[in-house]
């Protein structure tokens, strides 16, 4: 009844080509990205902005890098760990060995450079495919953990090979608070998510999504593997490495190769797979699930517990997170193995309905 | 449908709840002060970890049953990081804030210590890192809020290397021979290493970097390496199951356990009991205290806290090596509190700041160990505006089988050597994040 696109007429060309043609969904997300702009960071508190916000944001970002490449190119990277690591090393020291270094800059020179390692590990996808590639870009990781914890250079001779940055200011704003981390958070995903999504709308997103369908018959019909497939890769580790770079600056401030290690990689791989491969809504949903359900159900357990007076050990609610953790996962790709972006998509398509279905 | 039905509302109901989960933080009536507490109880280091959190605990509910600090009694929650930075960010965040605000922070994680320095200051919270976390944060100078209170990896290395020097017959025989070093791969065990290198300069020996990559169930390659290279002595930075593992497969290149010793973290009860009598001769250098079941404060927990089923872990632990650190990382906490409340007021609750202001300015003597049970057990502490350490002796312990003996003096680490090493990598920290040394004035609020 609400949700009805009834009566919205496109009379051009650019109005039936943009990213939400139906006026309720415009609407609601310029709202939604309004009013997270505005008014969360005064409804929520430290905790939930800094623990919670800014890393589901930063992961959100990084996922739609993965996802770029692994659901819309189809080339299934387990280097996305290595990608962020590169971002925030490289942005460490640009920001750091250069003096008067804005921030934004370093952490788009640490992209910059993730882009490169991208591009160089992304050359074995023009000869193998599916897990094989996975196994191969496998060696990025192994490469980049053993390069950031062995070259001294990388951590500007740390002993400990762990890094520091401080004294973080944008054009005078110094992001010290948490509203500020993530605002700074939010403003990169809501940049990188338009310029993504606009890409995968465009011709090079046409050519990834169709050597992903079929690499012969895109190859039939004019396009170009090498080009698409490591431009795909190129892109995807830009956003990566600019992901690794606020992981690194704005959450956690002080970090070791362990933070980008292979479980990252994983993680991402998940968050694309439960999110929906394919969608760039679909990486925030996957984030939202991966980040915050786990810290959601660590407080939530003991709270139940308290309910029916049970005290539970320390121990049993980490235990007892990793399996309704587990069996969550489980459950949702039984049940909509797409992903959460198309149970989004269904509950529009039920919405569309009501309240009078068939 | 229908299942998906079921679920959709198990979901939006269990969502419902959590929204009020969040908000019925207990609102603590009574005055407490509150000492979060960061655990490992799952993933690789559980078995080393939890009877830390269990003894840092049991020590806080006797100090309750010791009728609190001057009357505020402690409050302890717990948050579980299973030894992961993300986690251990996220539960920091969680607790600061929580019971009035938390009054110190023991990481129990060079990882988690190293994300957190750059938070503290600004939350106005102590950091404690009993024998782990920055090495150079000794200087109370550059790192205001760290206190390595009673020992760091550089005093760590130090003592292993004399204790190595000791058994040659001086510094001067070390020239020559050669001297692997296992350690965690990442900044917990790199951060023994400018020590190492330090004195291999100075006296001639050849160190043999051996890393290890976490969690340390896979180490063959490694051993294979020593195999080959026959070091004379191996020390082993580990931890979790690192250290057990790296023993075993020590024993199975016929490496003798005799010529392995490990720093404080790696000479603990689980990680030799499963090895039994083939580990005889294990060494390990331990930060002041080990296992120290006689003590009058072990007999003072098992009274009035295990006899009352208030233990937090299982009986036969306590007194354990790693339970006598929890507890010892609880009696500085609150020692810090009581010397805190001698300046800002006795029987009140104290802030993060003033608190630090007792953790940079304790001074506990002999007397005053005496009183709370731990004679023997930790030297005096003293500690000062410049040194947030306090104290730095260390003993040697073997494993004879079932159990851990002394088998060393006291060994001072040379200060002389690590004073100018803290001191300069501390002005490097501060030069990279461009802090400027605290001044004098600073010294006394």
């Amino acid at each position: 009844m609400i949700y009805r696109e009834n009566g919205q007429f496109k009379t051009n060309y650019r109005d039936d080509k943009q990213i939400f043609p139906i006026a309720q969904d415009r609407w609601f997300v310029i709202g939604f990205i309004l009013l997270a702009f505005t008014v969360a960071p005064y409804v929520f508190d430290d905790y939930v902005l800094k623990a919670i916000l800014v890393p589901f944001l930063i992961l959100s970002l990084a996922a739609i890098g993965v996802n770029i490449l692994v659901g819309y190119c189809g080339q299934i990277s387990l280097g996305s760990g290595a990608f962020m690591a590169v971002g925030a090393y490289l942005a460490y020291n640009a920001f750091v060995r250069i003096d008067g270094m804005p921030l934004i800059a370093a952490i788009l020179i640490g992209g910059v450079f993730a882009t490169v390692v991208g591009v160089v590990f992304g050359i074995p996808s023009l000869r193998v495919k599916g897990l094989y590639l996975a196994v191969a870009t496998l060696a990025a990781q192994f490469f980049c953990d053993w390069a950031f914890a062995r070259i001294k250079w990388f951590t500007n001779d740390s002993t400990s090979g762990s890094v520091a940055v401080g004294g973080l200011e944008v054009l005078g704003w110094s992001i010290n608070t948490p509203t500020d981390k993530y605002l700074f958070c939010l403003g990169f995903l809501v940049v990188f998510g338009l310029l993504a999504k606009n890409l995968v709308r465009g011709a090079i997103g046409r050519q990834w999504m169709a050597i992903r369908d079929m690499d012969v018959a895109a190859a039939v019909i004019g396009i170009r593997p090498v080009y698409a497939k490591l431009s795909a890769f190129a892109v995807s580790s830009f956003i990566v490495g600019v992901a690794g770079g606020l992981w690194g600056f704005i959450h956690l401030g002080a970090w070791e190769p362990l933070a980008f290690s292979i479980d990252r990689s994983f993680q991402l791989l998940f968050i694309v797979i439960i999110g929906g491969m394919g969608s760039i809504l679909g990486s925030i949903f996957g984030a939202a699930f991966i980040v915050i359900l786990p810290i959601f159900l660590n407080q939530f357990l003991p709270f139940v517990g308290g309910l029916v007076g049970v005290s539970v050990s320390t121990a049993m609610v980490s235990h007892a997170e990793f399996m309704v953790f587990g069996a969550l996962i489980v459950w949702f790709l039984i049940v909509e193995p797409h992903g959460l972006a198309r149970l989004w998509g269904i509950a529009k398509q039920k919405l569309r309905l009501w309240p009078f279905p068939h | 449908m229908q299942f998906r039905n079921i679920g959709l509302s198990v979901a939006l109901a269990a969502l419902t709840l959590a929204g009020s989960a969040i908000q019925t933080v207990a609102v603590a009536q009574q005055k407490v002060q509150f000492f979060p507490s960061l655990t490992g109880r799952t993933g690789p280091v559980a078995p080393n970890a939890t009877p830390f959190a269990n003894g840092y605990w049991d020590y806080m509910k006797l100090v309750n049953a010791r009728g609190g600090i001057n009357g505020v009694m402690t409050l302890v929650e717990e948050c579980e990081t299973a030894y992961a930075t993300d986690r251990g960010v996220e539960c920091y965040e969680r607790l600061k804030g929580r019971h009035g605000g938390a009054t110190v922070i023991h990481p129990l994680s060079t990882g988690i210590t190293f994300a957190l320095t750059e938070k503290v200051a600004a939350d106005k919270i102590s950091l404690i890192t009993s024998g782990y976390g920055r090495s150079d944060s000794a200087d109370g100078g550059v790192f205001k809020w760290n206190f390595p209170l009673i020992g760091h990896y550089w005093v760590a290395g130090d003592a292993v290397l004399r204790h190595i020097a000791n058994l040659e017959g001086g510094w001067g025989k070390l020239k020559g021979k050669k001297i692997g070093i296992g350690y965690h791969d990442s900044p917990f065990g790199r951060e023994l290493l400018p020590i190492v290198e330090e004195r291999a300069k100075r006296h001639g020996f050849t160190p043999l970097m051996l890393p290890i990559p976490a969690p340390g169930v896979e180490q063959k390659s490694i051993w294979l390496r020593v195999r080959q290279e026959r070091p004379d002595y191996v020390i082993l930075q580990t931890w979790g199951i690192m250290t057990p593992t790296a023993i075993r497969e020590a024993l199975a290149v016929g490496y003798p356990a005799s010529k392995l010793i490990g720093t404080w973290w790696s000479g603990a009860e689980p990680d030799l009991k499963d090895l039994g009598p083939a580990a005889r001769g294990y060494n390990a250098v331990m930060m002041q205290h080990g296992s120290s079941r006689d003590s009058d404060v072990v007999k003072e927990i098992l009274a009035q806290v295990h006899a009352k089923g208030q233990g937090t872990g299982p009986r036969e632990e306590v007194g354990d090596v790693l339970y006598m650190r929890g507890v010892v990382g609880a009696m500085l906490s609150v020692e810090g509190v009581f010397r805190a409340q001698e300046r800002f007021g006795k029987g009140k609750v104290m802030t993060g700041e003033q608190a630090r202001w007792g953790y940079e300015n304790l001074d506990i003597g002999r007397g005053r160990l005496g009183q709370i049970g731990f004679t023997g057990i930790v030297s005096p502490i003293k500690t000062s505006c410049d040194d947030h350490m306090g104290s730095a002796f260390a003993r040697i312990h073997t494993w004879d089988g079932s159990r851990f003996n002394w088998s060393s003096d006291w060994i001072e680490s040379d200060m002389s050597i690590i004073n100018p090493m803290v001191k300069a990598s501390a002005d490097r920290y501060a030069s990279e994040k461009k802090l400027a040394r605290r001044p004098a004035s600073d010294c006394n609020n």
